[in-house]
């Protein structure tokens, strides 16, 4: 897509707090900026409220913020990254996206020629994952307020199956699937951020997600679950998964996927490559029958997806007498690790701070 | 990954395993000095593998856990201050002083930036002539040459804008420490292969003399580890108390000389107060006369406070190797790594949080 930018930049080459005020400015920014990039009827209608009409009854509901710095990073910029991460919530209900509302809180003084690549790039991952962004909104912060450009988009998706895809349904015996390699988008993120040089460029995982779950569902595939590997990465996630189902997660470590110079990115910073973000991956926990074909229709999409783990019955506590009274007995995710051990996949406490020596 | 899976490999790892049961006829009580070890250890369950009279217990060697909660007050107090841009390694940013920690004196105003390395903390005062930049020098011998070298190359450029908060500490005299304490336990070493690699290990050869203990340079993965432990019971099984180096793709016997004497140049021995221990005479580095002008705590006169720990705490039992961090009544329930009672529980080398990380659940 190549858009010529309607915006006089000569007159206004950034963007100003009137661009927020209500008047005539922000009309300008809506209308030659938003409207001319996003282009749907709904949008054009310019109301309050974007009106539309759904054939199914279910539908999946879901917002996320973006907050990112750089704006632009190897493989994505805070655009594409407010599409797709939104359209792959969505996803992880088993929804197929069809509207996003996008809001944008603009720090003044923000490059027009900037927020034109991101809004860009918004509308050109909108249009490759099929979805429309039919509302929004515009702020415009004092300089220094805010980190360049702030987005929020809220999704609707459509349910078209009778599964319920849920934490709650996960089952012992279920098998964990993963869609691809760990860890890119933290460390791409870093490596810019923080000045670090690599070899290679690790580009960032900022992906849809959602045509792969789809096709699961239009094979017939049955799923307990989805979530997708966010902040606190396969970690969290899988924390998350086993505190709600109430059961323990088994998982292999040599089973993982990463990429050689992300892990060793990780080693040299000190950090744990299971709690790095990523933007385009998601575990799936499959019943066991159904595994081999979910995998080999998520492998069509990506060779790295693989099987992980799988799910057990929840551990009985250790005996008083050997565990002491302080072990905590929940959540449980366990590593099998790469020399056979096993431990436990702790819940990062924050942020991961990378280490003295 | 070249030079981390072959360290890794799950048969050898077996292997190894084997011929240390096959060694072992006695109990024996071994102490890996470093932090970056005890992980290792409690990551990859090393110490499930090995025959149940082999103890091993986690020593002092995590530079986080060691600073004083003085020295993380003084830094809480200049980094408070307007004006100055407070650097420090990641992972002292968590670690709590008697009040704060430098996250939350962050989140207040302060301007507090990880660096990677010292130089960047220089670079810093370079391009911000208007600022004071300090930055927080901790860690035993691993880290003291690339601090050296940050001090030495101000000194170059004569930055009058750029100073250093420094608790560095030394290994050898830690252990002396150890070894002397009569509740002492610990029969053998695993000595850190980084600081070694550093430091060469001569100066250890009078340690295992004087108190008859084996002592062997390690490194830090999996088979580091087991092969450290094997030739450290072989040497317990057969009498002998002798310096070793394991770490023989890193480590030779006098170090890297380069490293040894830009810190000479910069720094000279003095005693230091080890949290959780107290002060160990000759155990730590500070700077030399002819540097003392990039010396943080003179430049903003925050010398000299001493501060007492949680009395809750056992750290200082568990960096001395007397109880494991499970055994601390405040493990787990007080103490965990989103509200720490001690540095043990927030360093990512740090025996409590190694345990809390890894440990918590039945296997």
């Amino acid at each position: 897509m190549d858009l010529f930018c309607p915006i006089p930049i000569s007159q206004y080459p950034h963007v100003l707090l009137a661009h927020g005020g209500g008047g005539k400015l922000m009309r300008d920014l809506i209308g030659g900026m938003f409207l001319a990039a996003f282009q749907n009827p709904l949008l054009e209608t310019q109301h309050d409220s974007a009106v539309a009409e759904l054939a199914e009854k279910k539908i999946a509901f879901t917002t996320d913020s973006y907050v990112v710095r750089p704006l632009f990073f190897p493989g994505g910029d805070i655009g594409s990254m407010a599409v797709h991460g939104t359209v792959n919530d969505l996803a992880m209900a088993g929804a197929r996206p069809v509207y996003l509302s996008s809001a944008f809180v603009i720090e003044e003084g923000l490059p027009m020629e900037t927020l034109w690549r991101i809004v860009r790039s918004m509308a050109g991952a909108a249009k490759k994952c099929g979805v429309q962004i039919i509302t929004g909104d515009t702020k415009v912060v004092d300089r220094g307020k805010g980190d360049g450009v702030f987005i929020n988009t809220a999704g609707i998706g459509v349910v078209e199956h009778a599964q319920t895809v849920a934490p709650q349904n996960v089952c012992p015996g279920d098998r964990i699937l993963l869609n691809g390699d760990l860890g890119r988008h933290g460390m791409a993120i870093m490596a810019v951020r923080e000045g670090l040089q690599f070899e290679s460029r690790i580009e960032s995982d900022s992906a849809p997600v959602h045509e792969t779950v789809l096709e699961l569902l239009r094979a017939g595939v049955q799923i307990h679950c989805l979530r997708d590997l966010t902040r606190g990465g396969l970690t969290s996630a899988l924390n998350e998964i086993s505190a709600a189902a109430g059961l323990t997660l088994l998982v292999e470590e040599t089973a993982i996927p990463v990429r050689e110079d992300v892990h060793a990115a990780c080693e040299i910073l000190g950090l744990d490559v299971f709690q790095v973000a990523c933007e385009g991956r998601f575990a799936a926990f499959i019943p066991e029958r159904d595994a081999p074909h979910a995998l080999a229709i998520m492998q069509k999409v990506s060779k790295d997806a693989c099987l992980i783990g799988q799910v057990l019955p929840p551990l009985p506590r250790r005996s008083e007498a050997k565990a002491g009274p302080n072990f905590n007995p929940s959540p449980n995710v366990i590593l099998k690790s790469a020399i056979g051990a096993r431990r436990i996949l702790d819940m990062p406490t924050g942020e991961q701070l990378p280490r003295i020596c | 990954m070249k030079y981390l899976d072959e360290y890794r490999d799950a048969a050898l790892a077996q292997q190894l395993t084997r011929e240390i049961h096959r060694v072992t006829t006695r109990p024996w009580t071994l102490m890996e000095i470093c932090g970056g070890q005890t992980h290792a250890i409690v990551k990859f369950g090393l110490d499930e593998l090995l025959p149940e009279q082999i103890t091993l217990i986690h020593g002092p060697g995590c530079p986080v856990c060691v600073t004083p909660v003085g020295i993380i007050d003084q830094a809480l107090e200049i980094a408070a201050r307007p004006g100055v841009i407070f650097t420090s390694f990641g992972d002292m940013l968590r670690v709590p002083g008697s009040r704060a920690d430098l996250l939350s004196v962050k989140a207040r105003g302060a301007d507090v930036r990880i660096v990677y390395s010292p130089l960047d903390a220089v670079k810093l005062a370079a391009q911000n002539p208007a600022k004071e930049v300090v930055f927080f020098g901790v860690g035993f011998e691993t880290t003291a040459p690339a601090t050296a070298l940050a001090v030495y190359r101000a000194a170059q450029q004569e930055l009058k804008n750029f100073s250093m908060l420094i608790s560095h500490v030394l290994v050898p005299p830690a252990m002396e420490s150890l070894l002397s304490s009569p509740n002492c336990r610990v029969q053998g070493f695993l000595a850190a292969g980084h600081v070694c690699a550093v430091m060469g290990f001569e100066e250890y050869v009078p340690v295992a003399k004087k108190f008859h203990v084996p002592i062997v340079v390690t490194g830090f993965e999996p088979l580091d580890i087991l092969q450290g432990v094997w030739m450290a019971v072989q040497q317990l099984e057969s009498g002998r108390a002798e310096v070793e180096n394991q770490y023989t793709r890193a480590v030779r016997s006098d170090g890297n000389q380069m490293a040894r004497q830009m810190m000479m140049e910069v720094f000279q021995v003095v005693p230091r107060q080890w949290r959780g221990i107290g002060e160990i005479p000759r155990s730590g580095l500070g700077l030399r006369e002819g540097y003392q002008a990039f010396d943080a705590a003179i430049k903003f006169g925050v010398i000299g406070r001493r501060v007492e720990e949680s009395p809750e705490c056992r750290s200082g039992l568990v960096l001395q190797g007397q109880i494991k961090p499970h055994e601390c009544p405040a493990f787990a329930t007080k103490c965990a790594p989103e509200h720490p009672l001690g540095a043990p529980m927030v360093s990512s080398e740090g025996a409590c949080a190694a345990y809390y990380r890894y440990r918590r659940q039945p296997n």
